[in-house]
This record gives C-alpha cells, sequence and structure tokens, in this order.
C-alpha cells in the first residue's frame, strides 16, 4: 500500500464516520412555545427540512405545529405524522396548521411522502 | 375559500390578477396588511395568492377584494365551500409553473450537453472523428458548455443538497449533487493543473483527453444533470396524471344556479344558493346543488359519481344530486345541501383524505428510504476506496471516480418512496369515477385479502323497499280490505305501513278517517275505521283476539318468503296481505362475480329464516345467519373473524353501523345523497352489490400494483448499486458508466409511476 492509498483508505473510512455522525448523530431540539388559549404552538418551516426539526412539547396538552413550505419541491409536499394517523398537503407558500394532542410520552418521528426528510416530536411526560 | 382558524379569525386565500413582479406583490401585501380587520395578510408572487387572516366581524373577503382593486390590481373572491377546488388550483398553477421551468432548464441544458457529450465521446464511438474532436484547447471549450448546465440548469440540485444538508438530512438532490460535482471538480482541476494527474493520464485507457494532457469528464457531469431534469420532466407528467380523478371530480363542480327569488327566476353564483332555495333545473343543465324535486319530472344522469351508466328517472319528492347532468326534461328542485356539504364535496374530501392516507405494506419502504440516502453514500465512499487501491497506480483515480459517481447516480430512493403512494392515488381515483370511494391506503389493503363477503339483507342484497306482492281477499272485496287495511295503517310508521299504503294509492284508493287508533307492539294494530273495528297485524294479534283465520294461506306466503299481514275486520277474518321486499335485479349476477373470485358469501338478517333463505336461495348464498337481532350484528362478524376470516360487512351504514366497524372492512352502500359514512372504510355512492365486487376488485388490482412497485424498485436499487459500484468487473469486464446509471436512474421512477398510471384504466363493471 503506497502513502496515496493509505491516505484513501484513512480518508474514506474517516468520511463514512462523518456521515454517520452527520445523519444520525444527537441533535438539539427546539421546545414548543405556549398561547393564551394553553396550546402549544411552534411554526415549522419547510425548506429542504424542517426548521425546528426536533420539537419538544408536554404530554396530554394539545399542540398545533404551523407548517409554512417554501419551496418547490415535491419531496416536501406532503407531511405525515404517522403515529398520529396524520397526514397533510403543505401547497407552496401557505401555512398549515397540523393540530393534535399527544396522549403518550415518547419520540414520535414525522416525515415527508417518502421520508427522507424527517423531524422528531418528543413529548415529555406531564 | 375562507376558513375559521380560530374563534375570532377567518382565513381567505385569493387568487390575484394582474400582478406582473414581486414588487406588485409587496404592494398588495402592504395595503391588504393595512386594510381595517386585517391580522396577516401574505402575497405569493409565483403562486399569485394573497392569503389574508380577518377579523369575519369587521371585514369580508368582498371588501378585501376591494382593497386589492384600490391598489390597482384586481382578485377573485372564492365561493365559499369550495375549500378543496381552491386549494387544488393553486397546487395546479404552481406545479405548472414548476413544469415550465424544469423544461426550459432541461432544453438548455440538453442543447449544451450534446457537443460536449460528442467531444468527450464521439472519438471512442467513431474513432475516424478522433483526430477532428481533438482540437487544442478543447477541455477549455468543454468547460465552457458545461458549466452553465450544471450551474444554471442543474443549480436546483445544489441549493436543494444544500437545503437537506443544512437540516443534517439528505436527499435524491444530494446524491446528484455530489456526484455532478465530484467528476466537474475533477476535471476542472485537470484542465487548470493537468501535472497533478500526469502519472494517471499517461496510460488511462479510460480517459479522453486526446490532446488534452488529462482525461476529463465535463460530458459525465453535463448528460447527468440533462438526464436527470429529462427524468423529472417525465415524471412531473406522470405525477400530474395520477391526481387525474379528483380534479375530474372537481370540474364536475357547477358555476351557476337559476334560482327564484322573488317570484322571478334569475340566475346567480351556485355559491349563491342557500338551503331551502327553488332553483329551475333546465333540459341538458347540470343540477347545481343537492336537492328534493319540488315539481316536473326528468331522467337525470348520475354516472360521473355513481357510476351507474343509465339516467334515473326523477319525479317530485325524489332527492337529486348537485353535478349530475338533466337529460331532456324540466324539474325544480328546493336546495336541501349546498356549498361544503353537497355530496360532491364530500366525496371529493373523502377521497382527497384518501389519497393522502398511506397503506400499511408501505412501511418498509418507508423504513429503507429513511436510511436510504446516507447508506448509498457510505457505500460509494467505500467503493473508491476499494478501487483506489485494487486498481494500478496509473488508472486509480478515475476508475475510483467514475464508479464512486456512479453508485451515487444510480440510486433512486424516489421510486421506492412513489411506489405505494401513486398506486393509492391512481386506484382510489379509479374508484371514486365508479362511485366507489375507499377511504386510504389501509381499508385497500384489507379489501385486498378478504375471504369472506358479509351482506345485510334489507337494502342490500334486497331494494329495502317493501311492497305489497300478494292481496288474498275473505269475503270482503280486495278493494275494501285494501282500503281498510290503509286507512289502520295510516297512523303507523313501521315501514310495512308503507307498503300498504302505497299499495292502496296505487290503485287509486282512497283511505278512509281513523277515528281511533292502538299499537300493539310485536302483534300489529287495532284501528276503528268508518264505525269498524279493524285488525291488522300477525298471526299472534288475530289469536289473542280469538280471530279464526286461513292458516294454510299464511303458511303458503311464509313459505314464499313473504311477510303476512292478515286483516280482521268487526272480529271476523278478512284476508292476508302478503309483503316482499324485492331482491334488486343486480344481486344475483353480483353474488356470482364474489364467488367467482374465491369469496365466502353469508347473509345476515334480523328476519326469520324461512324469509332469509328464500332470497337466499334467489340469490345464490349459501349461507344464511337468520333471527339475528340488530345489536347481535356486530357480535356475528366478529365471531366470523375469530374463526380467522378476513370479513367485509355490508351494510346500511346507519342501522349496521357496529357491523361495519366489528368488521375488517366495512362498505356502506349509499343512498347517493348522503356519503360522509363514518363507520365505513368504502362507501358506495349508490349501492348495489355489484360495486361491492367491483371495490374488492378494484382494491386487489391496486395492491397487486403496489406490489409489483415495491419489487421493482427494491431489486432495482439492491442490483443496480452494486452493478454500479464495479462487483461486475473482475468476472466480465463490465462496467457501468455514471451516463447509463444516470439514464436507469431517470426511467426509474418513471417506471413506477406508469404502471401506477394503468390502474386508472381498469373495468370496472357496475349496474350489470
Amino acid at each position: 500500500m503506497d502513502t496515496a492509498q493509505l491516505a484513501v483508505t484513512g480518508g474514506g473510512v474517516a468520511l463514512i464516520g462523518f456521515i454517520l455522525w452527520f445523519f444520525f448523530g444527537p441533535r438539539a431540539a427546539t421546545a414548543a412555545r405556549q398561547t393564551e388559549g394553553g396550546v402549544q404552538e411552534v411554526e415549522v418551516v419547510v425548506q429542504g427540512g424542517y426548521t425546528p426539526d426536533r420539537i419538544e412539547v408536554t404530554q396530554g396538552r394539545p399542540v398545533r405545529l404551523v407548517f409554512h413550505r417554501t419551496e418547490s419541491n415535491p419531496c416536501t409536499e406532503q407531511v405525515v405524522f404517522g403515529d398520529f394517523g396524520i397526514a397533510k398537503s403543505l401547497p407552496e407558500g401557505e401555512r398549515v396548521a397540523v393540530e393534535f394532542t399527544p396522549d403518550r410520552a415518547g419520540t414520535f418521528v414525522f416525515h415527508c411522502s417518502m421520508n427522507m426528510v424527517r423531524g422528531a416530536l418528543v413529548v415529555r411526560p406531564a | 375559500m375562507s376558513t375559521t382558524t380560530a374563534e375570532t379569525s377567518s382565513r381567505v386565500d385569493m387568487p390575484v390578477v394582474g400582478m406582473h413582479c414581486a414588487a406588485c406583490a409587496v404592494r398588495i401585501e402592504g395595503a391588504l396588511g393595512q386594510a381595517p380587520g386585517v391580522s396577516k395578510a401574505a402575497v405569493n408572487f409565483a403562486t399569485g395568492r394573497a392569503t389574508v387572516e380577518y377579523d369575519p366581524a369587521s371585514t369580508a373577503p368582498a371588501d378585501l377584494r376591494d382593497v386589492v382593486r384600490g391598489a390597482g390590481y384586481d382578485a377573485v373572491v372564492p365561493p365559499d365551500g369550495h375549500h378543496a377546488g381552491g386549494v387544488s388550483d393553486a397546487e395546479e398553477r404552481a406545479r405548472e409553473a414548476e413544469y415550465k421551468r424544469t423544461r426550459l432548464k432541461f432544453v438548455v441544458a440538453a442543447v449544451l450537453t450534446v457537443p460536449v457529450a460528442v467531444i468527450g465521446m464521439g472519438g471512442h464511438i467513431i474513432p475516424s472523428l478522433g483526430p477532428l474532436l481533438n482540437f487544442p484547447g478543447r477541455a477549455w471549450v468543454e468547460l465552457a458548455l458545461a458549466t452553465p448546465v450544471l450551474f444554471w440548469a442543474g443549480w436546483e440540485f445544489f441549493t436543494g443538497a444544500w437545503a437537506a444538508a443544512r437540516h443534517r438530512a439528505a436527499d435524491m438532490n444530494t446524491l446528484v449533487a455530489i456526484g455532478t460535482l465530484s467528476a466537474f471538480a475533477y476535471s476542472v482541476v485537470a484542465t487548470l493543473v493537468p501535472d497533478w494527474f500526469t502519472v494517471s493520464a499517461s496510460s488511462d485507457h479510460a480517459g479522453h483527453g486526446g490532446s488534452a494532457p488529462v482525461g476529463v469528464y465535463y460530458e459525465v457531469a453535463a448528460v447527468i444533470v440533462t438526464l436527470i431534469l429529462l427524468g423529472r420532466l417525465l415524471e412531473a407528467r406522470a405525477r400530474s396524471r395520477t391526481g387525474g380523478a379528483i380534479r375530474a371530480l372537481i370540474g364536475l363542480s357547477p358555476k351557476t344556479a337559476r334560482v327564484e327569488r322573488d317570484g322571478v327566476e334569475v340566475d346567480v353564483p351556485v355559491s349563491e344558493v342557500r338551503v331551502g332555495d327553488v332553483v329551475r333545473v333546465r333540459p341538458g343543465e347540470k343540477v347545481p346543488v343537492d336537492g328534493t324535486v319540488l315539481d316536473g319530472k326528468s331522467a337525470v344522469d348520475e354516472s360521473m359519481l355513481t357510476g351507474e351508466p343509465l339516467p334515473v328517472t326523477k319525479a317530485p319528492g325524489d332527492s337529486v344530486i348537485g353535478a349530475t347532468v338533466n337529460t331532456t326534461g324540466s324539474f325544480r328542485l328546493t336546495a336541501t345541501k349546498v356549498g361544503a356539504d353537497t355530496v360532491l364535496q364530500q366525496i371529493v374530501r373523502l377521497v382527497q383524505e384518501a389519497q393522502g392516507s398511506k397503506a400499511p405494506i408501505q412501511k418498509l419502504a418507508d423504513t429503507v428510504s429513511g436510511y436510504f440516502v446516507p447508506a448509498v453514500l457510505c457505500l460509494a465512499v467505500l467503493t473508491f476506496v476499494v478501487w483506489f487501491n485494487l486498481t494500478p497506480p496509473e488508472s486509480r483515480l478515475t476508475f475510483a471516480l467514475l464508479t464512486f459517481v456512479s453508485v451515487l447516480i444510480i440510486a433512486c430512493p424516489c421510486a421506492l418512496g412513489l411506489a405505494t403512494p401513486t398506486a393509492v392515488m391512481v386506484g382510489t381515483g379509479r374508484g371514486a369515477q365508479a362511485g366507489i370511494l375507499i377511504k386510504g391506503g389501509e381499508p385497500l389493503e384489507s379489501a385486498g385479502r378478504l375471504t369472506t363477503v358479509v351482506l345485510d339483507k334489507t337494502g342490500t342484497v334486497t331494494e329495502g323497499k317493501p311492497a305489497v306482492t300478494e292481496i288474498v281477499p275473505a269475503g270482503l272485496s280486495e278493494a275494501d280490505l285494501l282500503r281498510l287495511a290503509a286507512a289502520a295503517e295510516g297512523q303507523s310508521e313501521h315501514p310495512l305501513a308503507r307498503a300498504v299504503i302505497a299499495a292502496a294509492q296505487s290503485r287509486g284508493l282512497v283511505a278512509p278517517q281513523t277515528t281511533a287508533f292502538e299499537a300493539v307492539p310485536g302483534h300489529g294494530l287495532v284501528a276503528t275505521v268508518e264505525g269498524r273495528q279493524v285488525l291488522v297485524g300477525n298471526a299472534r294479534l288475530l289469536t289473542s283476539r280469538n280471530v279464526a283465520f286461513d292458516a294454510a294461506a299464511v303458511g303458503r306466503t311464509a313459505a314464499a318468503g313473504r311477510t303476512t299481514l292478515l286483516v280482521a275486520v268487526d272480529g271476523a277474518f278478512a284476508g292476508l296481505l302478503a309483503v316482499a321486499d324485492p331482491v334488486k335485479p343486480t344481486s344475483k349476477a353480483a353474488v356470482e362475480r364474489l364467488h367467482a373470485m374465491g369469496l365466502e358469501v353469508v347473509l345476515l338478517t334480523g328476519d326469520n329464516r324461512g324469509t332469509a333463505e328464500t332470497v337466499a336461495r334467489e340469490v345464490g348464498i349459501d349461507q344464511v345467519l337468520a333471527d339475528v337481532l340488530p345489536d347481535g350484528k356486530a357480535a356475528e362478524v366478529k365471531k366470523l373473524r375469530d374463526a380467522g376470516k378476513v370479513v367485509a360487512m355490508v351494510g346500511d351504514g346507519i342501522n349496521d353501523a357496529p357491523a361495519l366497524a366489528a368488521a375488517d372492512i366495512g362498505i356502506a352502500m349509499g343512498t347517493g345523497t348522503d356519503v360522509a359514512i363514518e363507520a365505513a372504510d368504502i362507501t358506495l355512492v349508490k349501492g348495489d352489490l355489484s360495486g361491492v365486487a367491483s371495490s374488492i376488485e378494484l382494491s386487489r388490482a391496486t395492491m397487486r400494483t403496489i406490489r409489483q412497485n415495491l419489487f421493482f424498485a427494491f431489486a432495482y436499487n439492491v442490483l443496480g448499486i452494486p452493478v454500479a459500484a464495479g462487483v461486475l468487473y473482475p468476472l466480465t469486464g463490465w462496467l457501468l458508466s455514471p451516463i447509463l446509471a444516470s439514464a436507469a436512474m431517470a426511467l426509474s421512477s418513471v417506471s413506477v409511476v406508469t404502471n401506477a398510471l394503468r390502474l386508472g384504466r381498469l373495468e370496472l363493471r357496475r349496474g350489470n
């Protein structure tokens, strides 16, 4: 093995490690804002992904996630909350509210219709 | 379209006319934002729409339109209750604009890519062209042509990949961007500082630099971008066709109605029709709203909503559905449902929700998609490393690079993602066209696995409208018998009473006044008519009053599957009326179809065994569950399920709601006027049993398509990625070029969508 091969091999292994960390490593969460009506509300911008993509809410209180899709990429034209049986169309430029009350604690993934763009809803026990 | 978003705020989404720049949008937004009662206004130049949140107490969409007009533009106030249509229109326009943008990019990319491809590959294909194409500065010409292809036509891949990367996510764009950028960057370095690669260029048989000192791969990057843009174009066209059925439904909405206002008939927009309005429908016109015929008579073509091929005759008192087409007669109707409550709008909503739902079979594909792109990235890196180590030094860099790019480009997560939703969309859309409303992916999947179909008798197998089929007088004339019975029954609400009254009316008999009336639950009734005591009821009623009757005649009608009403006048037996609920003309053929599909068919009824078995014999059903009380039906369905059967329960959706809910699949036979039946997984807009067979056929066909699509998508990726990585090279010397990889990838998702579209042409027999 010459120097170039060693460099490429080492670099490749490091790159694979980076890819795994980049996609599956730990992420920071955003807490939901409380409205006057006691609803936990977060606005989620949809462009290439969800911003924020990790949202913290409290169990047993109504949640309103207002999705605002600002891109035309068809991948994100639907958002799916499989655990709560919700699938909503997100027309470009419109604000679409997804409303439900999480009745159980845990981490629930929400995603586009193909499950390539993902976010997580972290429900803390009340 | 306006929706109430909270207690005090409403929202309207209005198309704005006359905008020609983003500054116009800003100006309109400013004007709307300052209007009284407006809490939020957003104007989107791309979609040409204004979205305004406002206080309905202080302003209205029409006022908002005036504000837009004041700013020098115009806006269209969408009619109330056309929510579904409105959103769909906006989406449609946005998609069309997007399609046109992509088409322009593809055309420009293709025009620039052809010369790059000829220069880059021409010498390989036709060796005599080699010297001609190896002109000095050739690499620079390729660079000049390929740059706009990548960074103008293909710019969306990079912005998309970057936007995803910022969220630590990845999609198709990531793969295309990294693949093309790698080939391009390598080529640029080889063009600018060829010395770096002199070793590898000296004997590089794979490269094709010619007079350029080292091989460059501009054509790889340019062709990939062009082909993938072409794939997107084809896919967008095919995908827009998957929603064709729902658009056709929305397009059925009538625009105007001829309404009587202050005694004068005036044409008004359909959104202004109110419940209770009297509407005139002339020959050839669409029925504007749901209603009840007031006067006049005509045949109405309901095929677009119910799938029934023959026009249905409508007389006063009959209900008509908005969006169906009047044929030759003319009639007036009283509006009963308008706006979002009409059958058409309910169907549109139901189908839209169904098309957005997921089938459980998709779960595996979803799980795979979630890890797909990162896994492909890792595999591509691994491919690079392996080939770099295994190939001789002079060609290792190009070899590693080309296989790396091929792996990235051939991988197609889109085929996996599109496999199920497109089939669900086309399948449910096809159903809606035939009057079969399937609530979503999950019911589709269960309906495809059915083993047993349980049919409720009344209203499902039979018409549900009992009629007097036989009159046997004893001591009275037939007319007198019927006249007195009808008079007595006139006070009753029992369904059998309606049959007796209808029989009297059809013979032109006028029933006399009843002066006293008493219902005897489980037996019948006692009434006083023209001073005579009339008993109408079953054998128990007459026996309890010590009236002797012709038991043989009663036995005969019961054996024929009829319900027998015995009549006694002033304590003497006066005759009997046989009432039967006729079997629907389509039931027998439909049961045959269900049997031919390998399904077990069970008749479930609260009627006595004799009646039930007669009906079962008539239509060819071999299993009968009779004498089941209404609340016992769900338990019977559960028993069948506990025996390991996958059960569909077919009923009217109201009385049978618990049984429908207890089954794996509840199929509700609609009456044509109320389609939003909550307990049902499948609703037949207008019920006959052939629709049950068709809905199961459609579900099976859809599931077959989904399985084909998933198999194709998995097989494509599982086979394509290793081939692209060069696993066949040591065995066969065969290596997939990145250009072929991009062609395969572009075609794979198109194939999946095209396969789903075949469902739209499925023949669904109705009304035979």
